[in-house]
């Protein structure tokens, strides 16, 4: 618990926090033997940028997997807007206006970079398999209005340049900003990026978390993300939750969590890559 | 106009209208492959359950009628009523996309994330099952397609290079109605993929599952879809066969002759599937043509195999397929 739990509160630099919009609760998650996730529980508010963090296998895309529908966790409840949300698939999430990235990047590699993006738009997508055949009136307005978000977003992550470029051709650091289009592109109210800055270099790294900050701080979209680099973490963040062998042994303000002791023994003063 | 070659023209002409056949039952492999990696032993058989379905249903038959009489002691056989070809097409393709949601919610769905090789034993399974089901619903006897195409040798174009060349070709009506239809299916085929929206969830399961779902596409429903459209292809080249050569057994055949096709064409490639039917449809003719009378004939029965084996040496990715590099 720390004074920002609950929401409702403006940042030093006056973008404002709302209600509670995700709450896990008491989750724990099972792969056989190995307890990936032990009884967390954690709330994201509306229009902040979470951060999860922790060292490698602490559980860290179990916790994103969970949200996103793509783990069942044994126990837990996951709370989304105020309501207990049943069991659900992947994609039924998605449709919630969830969207994310994969920490092994995710995309359609036979496919354009335009059309990658354009298939963020699927959710939003209405008309029936007939009148989008025959291509009138209702599909094509609807095709119209996607093309003008999915430009957008191409032109906001700078990408224009490779719009038509097959995305297995792409280097490492676009494929990342591509997948974030891809995400972006569904006008998601929560954003889950898991490590969107891993692989890359000092300058890709930079560019990627003026990004970030620019979704937020533009579209108003919350952020839950995963990252491994602790400086990144503590410029980019409003709150932190710290995770170690499957437990939460931190959670708060970045400085808060600086000076936390039991994360300070776990996880910054351990020597890791 | 040397003889020699306006015989090898009308052989050519014909080859490419058996290729079309060819081209469909391999389409059908190739769409389910390519969006669930399942390679579908079963498509030649859906081609056969099809076709019987569709005449059962024309001709009013009262499907599993040997069980019934037989528990019933009863000696029912048919509604006696006759339904129109077109209606009856769209029924039996109601029972396709039946069929492709039972397969998926009663097989498919409990084999997610299995070996290839387990799916490709299902399907074989499924295979035997449903060229059971279609002896027991319809009976095993050869029936009679006529859904109305056109048959015969179509006499202007005879006439035509009669004049032209001083030696009439013969090509079937109903070789020139299946490739016209087969035209016609393939660019509904490409245009429902590229502009609606299941078109382009379904290109993106084929490319990958995990980006998929995060986009908001249900894998299951896609894959019924699949099946579905591959179930309306198979019914298509289940028609013309039968209309062809009657709607008997060994047109689940025909899905080995699809094996070859896709070894030429690759397993993932619509175009591929295509050329490589066409392919192999003109190469067996010709050579049959050209070579068969030196070896004593039947060549038509192994040239596609051993076709598809010189392909396998030399380009195993077939014509269309990414080339194969093996990471180390
Ligand atoms: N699909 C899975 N099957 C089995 N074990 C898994 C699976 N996903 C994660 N795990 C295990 O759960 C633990 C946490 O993994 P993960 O969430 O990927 O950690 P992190 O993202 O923090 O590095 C690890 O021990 C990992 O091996
Ligand atoms: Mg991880």
């Amino acid at each position: 618990m720390n004074a920002l739990t609950g929401g409702n509160y403006t940042t030093a630099d006056g973008r404002k926090i709302g209600n509670t919009m995700m709450e896990m609760k008491n989750i724990t998650l099972r792969f056989g033997g190995v307890v990936a996730i032990k009884d967390i529980s954690f709330d994201i508010n509306e229009g902040e940028i979470r951060a999860i963090i922790g060292p490698n296998g602490a559980g860290k895309s179990s916790m994103l997997n969970v949200i996103s529908g793509f783990y069942n966790p044994q126990e837990g409840e996951v709370w989304f807007h105020g309501k207990k949300r049943p069991q659900m698939r992947p994609y039924q999430v998605a449709r919630q206006g969830i969207a994310r990235t994969f920490q092994n990047i995710a995309l359609f590699e036979g496919m354009s970079v335009l059309d990658n993006v354009m298939t963020g738009r699927l959710t939003h997508m209405k008309s029936g398999m007939l009148s989008q055949m025959i291509w009138k009136g209702k599909a094509e307005k609807e095709e119209t209005e996607n093309r003008e978000v999915v430009e957008k977003v191409i032109d906001f992550l700078e990408i224009q340049a490779i719009r038509k470029t097959p995305v297995g051709r792409l280097p490492y650091g676009l494929k990342k900003r591509v997948e974030l289009a891809r995400a972006l592109a569904a006008e998601p109210k929560l954003l889950l990026l898991d490590e969107p800055m891993a692989g890359m270099n000092v300058e890709e790294k930079e560019d990627m978390s003026r990004f970030i900050l620019d979704v937020n701080d533009e579209f108003g979209t919350t952020i839950a993300l995963i990252e491994h680099d602790m400086g990144v973490v503590m410029d980019l963040s409003d709150r932190v939750v710290v995770m170690d062998y499957g437990k939460k042994i931190g959670d708060g303000t970045p400085d808060e969590v600086r000076n936390n002791q039991e994360v300070i023994d776990a996880y910054l003063g351990v020597a890791h890559d | 106009m040397p003889e020699q070659f306006l015989f090898a023209m009308e052989v050519i002409l014909n080859g490419l209208m058996a290729g079309v056949l060819y081209a469909l039952v391999a389409l059908g492999f190739v769409l389910i492959f390519k969006a669930s990696g399942i390679f579908n032993y079963a498509q030649g058989v859906m081609a056969l359950f099809a076709a019987l379905t569709l005449v059962g249903i024309m001709d009013g038959q009262i499907p599993f009628s040997h069980i019934i009489n037989a528990i019933f002691g009863t000696e029912l056989h048919h509604f006696g009523w006759h339904v129109p070809a077109l209606l009856a097409i769209i029924l039996t393709a109601g029972v396709m996309v039946v069929f492709a949601w039972l397969v998926q919610r009663y097989i498919f769905r409990h084999l997610v994330n299995q070996e290839p090789i387990i799916l490709f034993m299902a399907t074989i399974g499924l295979a035997y099952f449903l060229e059971g089901v279609g002896d027991l619903m319809w009976g095993s006897d050869i029936k009679k397609l006529d859904v109305g195409l056109p048959q015969g040798i179509n006499d202007w174009i005879d006439v035509t290079t009669f004049e032209a060349f001083g030696y009439g070709f013969f090509i079937d009506n109903l070789d020139i109605s299946a490739t016209i239809v087969a035209v016609f299916l393939v660019a509904a085929l490409i245009m429902f993929s590229q502009y609606t929206k299941q078109g382009r969830a379904l290109r993106a399961v084929a490319d990958d599952h995990q980006a998929a779902l995060s986009v908001g596409i249900s894998l299951n429903f896609i894959w019924v879809l699949v099946w579905s459209i591959a179930g309306f292809v198979a019914l298509v080249a289940g028609i013309m066969w039968g209309a062809k050569s009657g709607v008997q057994f060994s047109l689940s055949l025909i899905a080995l002759k699809a094996l070859p096709v896709l070894m030429l064409g690759g397993f993932t490639s619509i175009p591929g599937a295509i050329v490589g039917g066409l392919i192999i449809g003109v190469g067996e003719k010709l050579f049959e043509f050209l070579i068969g009378p030196m070896v004593g004939g039947a060549t038509e029965n192994w040239f596609a195999y051993v076709l598809a084996l010189l392909f396998l040496v030399f380009r195993p990715q077939g014509l269309f397929g990414e080339k194969i590099i093996e990471r180390v």
